[in-house]
């Protein structure tokens, strides 16, 4: 295992077995109540999103009587309320737990693809090389990334799920490479590489196989993070008109739809907003949790 | 110390030119002409779309709309507004100081406040307000701009109505009042957004000066004052805060881009007639260049408040100075 050779020197004795930084990770988490509780209430909105269709009490998109059931208030039959459109709220908040968790989780992956890669050549490579690619990322940085979606996003318009995916994605990467690049810099002349060059490993083993995983903790830690903030970007837009197109539902366009008469339609603000709130500070409470698990360890 | 700045000065040219095409090309990647909105109106007659074309050298190659448009920037021109049909350079210089006021407000009164609480927490370490204001941060972090927004305005104006409901001032009595009526007016309106913005942001603040004044408790020269016999709330503020104060430059500059990002929804949703409130109607109009022309002056805003901190990090850190 790569991450044993570090403190080889520094062992005395026997090399204690370590354990891997996702065992690590979620120790720590079931350690502290705080986190426990956390990763309960994330568990259950994830196990809403996954059983929408089983859950809703109605049909998200069904439009029963836009006259008559139309600006309902919570009530028992319709606990969170309805929307302009007859629709059930509970429903759609339900349904939008699906698509704004499967959005956060499919961005956060593109953009980690791209981000590891970017800063792991960046950081390996050094030089010309990595002073460029560094430029290139402060420019992308300086751009904020509602600014620069909704820049994207107002030339494409009727974008489907997939392609706002892949840009929210896109727009994720530039702080993720930034961290690896730093990480790969200052372990690139740790001794383990070091042995490994002298063993004659190629660039791309040394890469992919020694250095990638014992930079995992700060990639999960900035996983965790990520997903959260695409989620309330992905909202944002969805609230802006820009984001999720009708009739899906999303957290965000829930929002939207009630926005003409917030003060009449409080509920179409209140309930998808709770929920939001609670997904993002219980995915924050755990990634805070992560990186208190690896700082300890260093 | 002024080599430095003039290589961050050389550092910020850069990143606003690499910006400038980034939008170049997102206006040329984009399906159709970046002006749909115009030429698929039926009602356009093909005269007048040959003509914008020519106007916009949308006919020409790339390589020179690229200077072209370059040159345009250079001079500060970022193209016609067909919502307001004006030139997006006048519309977004109207608006931008409004947003400049809001921001500037915010971030003053968050980096007091944030300091302030994260002095409070640290001095009551490890107890129940300690934790419960942690809390408090951790939810207020979390919360989605527009979403705080929007439970403010439900709050403070619908439910308990104190503030205004939007707007910069009064649309009908501002004309009768003197100076002194119209700056209340003006701060009036001003309030609730900007408090609103503020809470946003001190919440980032107080996080972060927790985590750095707990992470300068453990050093040296804060046991030899407590040693010296100095009170808890001396060494906090006379040793701890002072030592803790540079990392709270660095995130000014942070700062930056959450808060023009907050902006852009308090803005919308208080009606306050700043950029972000241009730029967000501009959305449901499909103005496309007052879109971009919001992008660009929104990444420069974030490039110059960058620089800025990091010219302010080196002037106060007197490792820096001497260089």
């Amino acid at each position: 295992m790569p991450w044993q050779t570090q403190d080889f020197a520094a062992a005395s004795g026997p090399t204690p077995q370590r354990e891997s930084p996702l065992a690590l990770g979620v120790r720590n988490i079931l350690r502290k109540p705080s986190s426990r509780v956390a990763l309960f209430v994330l568990g259950v909105i994830v196990l809403v999103g996954l059983l929408a269709p089983l859950i809703a009490p109605y049909n998200p998109a069904a439009q029963p009587d836009i006259v008559g059931l139309k600006d309902l208030p919570p009530s028992l039959a319709h606990p969170f309320g309805t929307d302009p459109y007859s629709r059930d709220v509970l429903s759609r908040v339900i349904y939008g737990a699906r698509l704004s968790l499967m959005i956060g989780i499919l961005a956060t992956i593109v953009s980690l693809t791209l981000g590891v890669a970017y800063g792991a050549i960046a950081g390996y490579a050094g030089g010309i090389l990595d002073a460029v690619m560094m430029r290139v990322l402060d420019a992308f940085l300086s751009i904020p990334r509602l600014l620069l979606l909704i820049g994207v996003l107002v030339a494409w318009p009727r974008l489907s799920i997939g392609a706002l995916v892949v840009f929210l994605g896109l727009t994720g990467w530039f702080g993720l490479s930034r961290i690896v690049r730093g990480q790969v810099l200052a372990l690139k002349h740790a001794e383990f590489v070091t042995a490994a060059q002298a063993l004659g490993a190629s660039r791309r083993r040394i890469l992919w196989r020694h250095l990638l995983p014992n930079i995992v903790s700060p990639i999960v830690v900035a996983a965790t993070l990520g997903v959260a903030h695409v989620i309330v970007l992905e909202a944002g837009l969805s609230y802006l008109g820009i984001g999720v197109p009708q009739p899906l539902a999303s957290w965000g366009n829930i929002i939207q739809d009630g926005s003409d008469q917030v003060a009449t339609l409080w509920w179409m603000s209140l309930f998808p907003g709770l929920f939001m709130v609670l997904t993002v500070m219980t995915l924050n409470i755990l990634a805070e949790s992560l990186s208190d698990a690896y700082e300890r360890r260093r | 110390m002024l080599r430095y700045i003039a290589q961050r000065l050389a550092q910020a040219a850069v990143i606003v030119a690499i910006v400038a095409t980034i939008t170049f090309a997102l206006i040329h990647l984009a399906p159709g002409d970046p002006f749909s909105a115009v030429m698929d109106n039926p009602n356009v007659s093909e005269t007048v779309r040959q003509t914008l074309r020519a106007q916009y050298g949308l006919d020409r190659p790339l390589p020179e709309q690229f200077v072209r448009y370059v040159g345009l920037l250079a001079h500060g021109e970022l193209g016609w507004s067909f919502s307001h049909e004006r030139p997006v350079r006048e519309v977004l210089g109207t608006a931008l100081p409004n947003t400049l006021l809001l921001m500037g407000v915010a971030l003053v009164g968050s980096f007091v406040f944030g300091i302030l609480i994260a002095l409070f927490q640290v001095s009551r370490r490890g107890s129940v307000t300690d934790h419960v204001l942690s809390g408090l941060s951790l939810f207020f972090f979390s919360m989605p701009d527009f979403w705080l927004a929007i439970l403010a305005l439900l709050t403070f104006t619908y439910w308990l109505p104190i503030f205004p409901v939007g707007g910069a001032f009064d649309p009908v009595m501002h004309e009768y009042w003197g100076l002194g009526g119209r700056i209340v007016d003006r701060l009036y309106h001003l309030a609730l957004p900007a408090l609103t913005l503020m809470l946003l942001a001190s919440a980032v603040v107080a996080r972060y000066q927790r985590a750095a004044l707990l992470d300068v408790l453990p050093a040296d020269y804060i046991r030899t004052a407590r040693l010296k016999g100095l009170t808890e709330p001396e060494i906090l503020r006379r040793h701890a805060l002072r030592n803790a104060l540079l990392p709270i430059i660095t995130l000014v500059g942070l700062s930056f881009p959450a808060l023009l990002t907050g902006a852009f929804f308090v803005e919308k949703i208080f009606s306050w007639p700043g950029m972000g409130y241009a730029v967000v109607l501009a959305i449901g109009t499909r103005d496309y260049p007052l879109v971009v022309g919001g992008v660009i002056i929104g990444s420069i805003m974030v490039t110059l408040g960058s620089l800025l901190s990091d010219v302010l990090y080196a002037l106060a850190d007197p490792r820096l100075r001497s260089r």
